[in-house]
């Protein structure tokens, strides 16, 4: 029965119909086994496998099996697993169905070896994620929920276009390195783009991010933007362009993030950052840099996930979430306050937690390839995460200032899967041969040399004195209520007040014009009725009596000639 | 609840003892700088106190340029919204899960 050929989506979709089905205790049974179920059953898969089925004159490959889509498959499991026990008391059919099936098109996703399949479950993707937005029930939600599907599906269908354009060029859909040339190479990267948020492309993942329940932001983080990653890691490794992308999109998110309030927003603005140490990665494309993104992509499911589920545990508990209304929970939630730490450290690269083993060799790859600018702006990313995410989210949610706020740990399965996550931070951390061996290249690199740990300990302690100090003179920006523009600015208030001032000018021209019309015709008219208005004229109203005679005279001629001829 | 309770750094000691020890790494981290022997990949890591002081700066950088860009990028929280969403704004429901 344990068939090799079952692509691991088709167990979540599975078991999303089981969940539909059942109630209680047996739904959360069924919800922890299929993550497991499916892992293990992923465990057992050799590599080079192919599942392919012909559809009108293409070969599609529904399941393709090798180290890079094992890498992703694996940590999706793994995302899946502490989601769905993060989420083990949510009573709400809708986000558990759109759960599984999300995690589901994650996995369809990494393991298409079609662009065609790739498409689907990217469509997929978009349309069951957005159910965990929607679920907050809120106008604010519902609007953001509305904002991030037109955005996803309008990606899709730019990578439709894109898969056709590629059929057409090469006769072939074989998802492969496509590279950057050709109209097709352009739409599909500006197709993941999307979904990678690239620097102004990236308002959807900040916009929406925060908006969606507490359960559903954790599955959100994980799924999207590293299916993209991988997608980039697969078609487009060594293009330049990827390197420069990569490094504003790990430089400018930290400045939002400082001055951001709602602290899951501070995170969506982070995750940004650390996308962009891959998309960097995969831009310098050597063996190391990929194994770099590839792995940071791995650690990041994690660590951002155990982040967003504590400060998904403060706001499930607390009903808040804006810096400004937190403060000294590490009082009452002291569980949350270490776990939430282990996973700052662990975003912020420090040694022995996992950021510090995947980070580090992006940048050693930046620095042997030559990008010494993009080295150096890597660098300072390092010290802004620590800032916003590392030193910024704990301190504001748990220490600063006392917000009065006095609660308890979340339940217990919340702490559990936090745990499970923390863990598994500090286990690759510690021990990181186990996620190199996973890896598709053999560099025989060693993060944990003098160099190395002298370097990032130094950078992030200093950092975090710079903190120390402009806290304790009153010069770090307090979390303020406020909403800060970035560029969903576009179309949330610029387009659509420049198509209100349109709509209003031509409006306004139209009214004239018909106006300008209608006084001429007016004019025309009168001037008309008054040269045909004189006696005996076309419009005249009187007509005198010698020429009603002169007509009837007129017919009696005609009427005697008529009766002549007859 | 028992708001009386005294927890550890309601005690401004107790902080000021947590930040003498973290200066004492700092000054620790910045001196192994000089005795430690590192390989260079760079001719930069060679400035004694490279990343300390690149670290350090960098962060008041973007402390500064942050709060500078609060100036003209900071509206009332309330900018986007929509009557409706104004009103659960009042009512708190942003905050609150559903």
């Amino acid at each position: 029965m344990w068939m090799l050929e079952i692509p691991p989506f088709v167990p979540f979709f599975i078991g999303a119909l089981l969940v539909l089905v059942t109630r209680g205790l047996l739904r959360s049974v069924i919800m922890v086994a299929i993550p497991v179920i499916s892992a293990i059953h992923l465990w057992s898969v050799p590599e080079g496998l192919l599942v392919q089925f012909a559809f009108l004159d293409y070969q599609l490959t529904l399941y393709r099996v090798d180290k890079l889509s094992l890498m992703f498959g694996y940590v999706f499991h793994i995302a899946a697993f502490f989601g769905v026990v993060y989420a083990l008391h949510v009573r709400d059919t809708t986000q558990q169905v759109a759960a599984m099936l999300y995690a589901g098109s994650g996995l369809g996703a990494v393991f298409a070896g079609d662009l065609l399949t790739l498409f689907v479950f990217w469509e997929f993707l978009a349309i069951t994620s957005v159910f965990l937005i929607w679920a907050r029930k809120t106008e604010r939600s519902y609007r953001a929920g509305m904002r991030y599907l037109i955005i996803q599906v309008l990606s899709g269908v730019i990578l439709l276009a894109g898969a056709l354009f590629y059929g057409a060029e090469n006769g072939s859909l074989e998802f492969g390195y496509i590279g950057l040339d050709g109209i097709a190479g352009w739409l599909i990267f500006l197709a993941f783009g999307i979904k990678c948020a690239f620097p102004i492309a990236h308002g959807w993942l900040t916009d929406a991010y925060p908006e969606a329940t507490v359960t559903g932001t954790v599955f959100l983080s994980a799924f999207t933007t590293k299916v993209a990653v991988y997608a980039l890691a697969r078609a487009y490794p060594g293009t330049e362009l990827l390197i420069y992308i990569g490094a504003v999109m790990t430089f400018f998110p930290i400045f939002f993030a400082v001055i951001e309030n709602d602290l899951r927003r501070v995170l969506a603005y982070s995750l940004i950052n650390q996308v962009g140490f891959m998309v960097v990665g995969i831009g310098i494309g050597t063996a190391l840099a990929i194994n770099g993104a590839v792995s940071h992509a791995f650690n990041d499911v994690i660590f951002k996930g155990l982040l967003f589920m504590s400060m998904g545990a403060v706001l499930h508990m607390t009903g808040r979430i804006n810096g400004s209304s937190l403060g000294g929970l590490y009082k009452t939630m002291p569980k949350t306050t270490v776990l939430c730490i282990v996973g700052a450290a662990s975003i912020s690269a420090f040694p022995l937690f996992s950021g510090f083993v995947s980070k580090s060799m992006v940048m050693t790859a930046a620095l042997e390839n030559g990008y010494d600018w993009i080295w150096l702006v890597l660098l300072f990313a390092s010290a802004g995460v620590f800032h916003h995410a590392g030193i910024k989210i704990p301190y504001f949610a748990f220490f600063a200032h006392d917000s009065g706020i006095r609660t308890s740990d979340p339940p217990a399965n919340m702490l559990i899967a936090m745990s499970i996550a923390a863990v598994l931070c500090i286990a690759i951390g510690v021990y990181p041969a186990a996620l190199y061996s996973l890896l598709p290249y053999d560099t025989g690199y060693n993060p944990y040399d003098a160099t190395h740990v002298l370097a990032q300990t130094q950078l992030l302690f200093f950092a975090a004195l710079a903190f120390v100090i402009l806290n304790l003179r009153g010069l770090y920006p307090p979390e303020l209520r406020s909403t800060n523009l970035d560029t969903d600015w576009i179309y949330r208030r610029m387009l659509p007040t420049a198509i209100q001032y349109l709509l209003s000018t031509v409006n306004k021209v139209d009214a004239a014009l018909r106006q300008t019309f209608l006084v001429r015709l007016e004019m025309r008219l009168a001037n008309l009725a008054q040269r045909h208005e004189r006696l005996s004229g076309l419009l005249s109203r009187n007509y005198p009596l010698g020429s009603m005679v002169m007509w009837v005279v007129v017919i009696l001629a005609s009427y005697l000639l008529l009766s002549f001829l007859h | 609840m028992n708001n009386d309770k005294q927890y550890i750094f309601d005690n401004p000691k107790n902080v000021k003892r947590l930040l003498y020890v973290f200066y004492g790494l700092c000054l620790l981290l910045f001196g192994l700088d000089f005795v430690i022997n590192r390989h260079i990949y760079h001719s930069w890591e060679n400035i004694w106190g490279f990343y300390p002081i690149y670290g350090f700066i960098g962060s008041v950088c973007l402390v500064l340029v942050s709060t500078w860009m609060r100036g003209f990028l900071m509206r009332p929280e309330d900018y986007y919204a929509n009557e409706e969403e104004k009103s659960e704004l009042k009512a708190g429901a942003k905050d609150v899960d559903a």
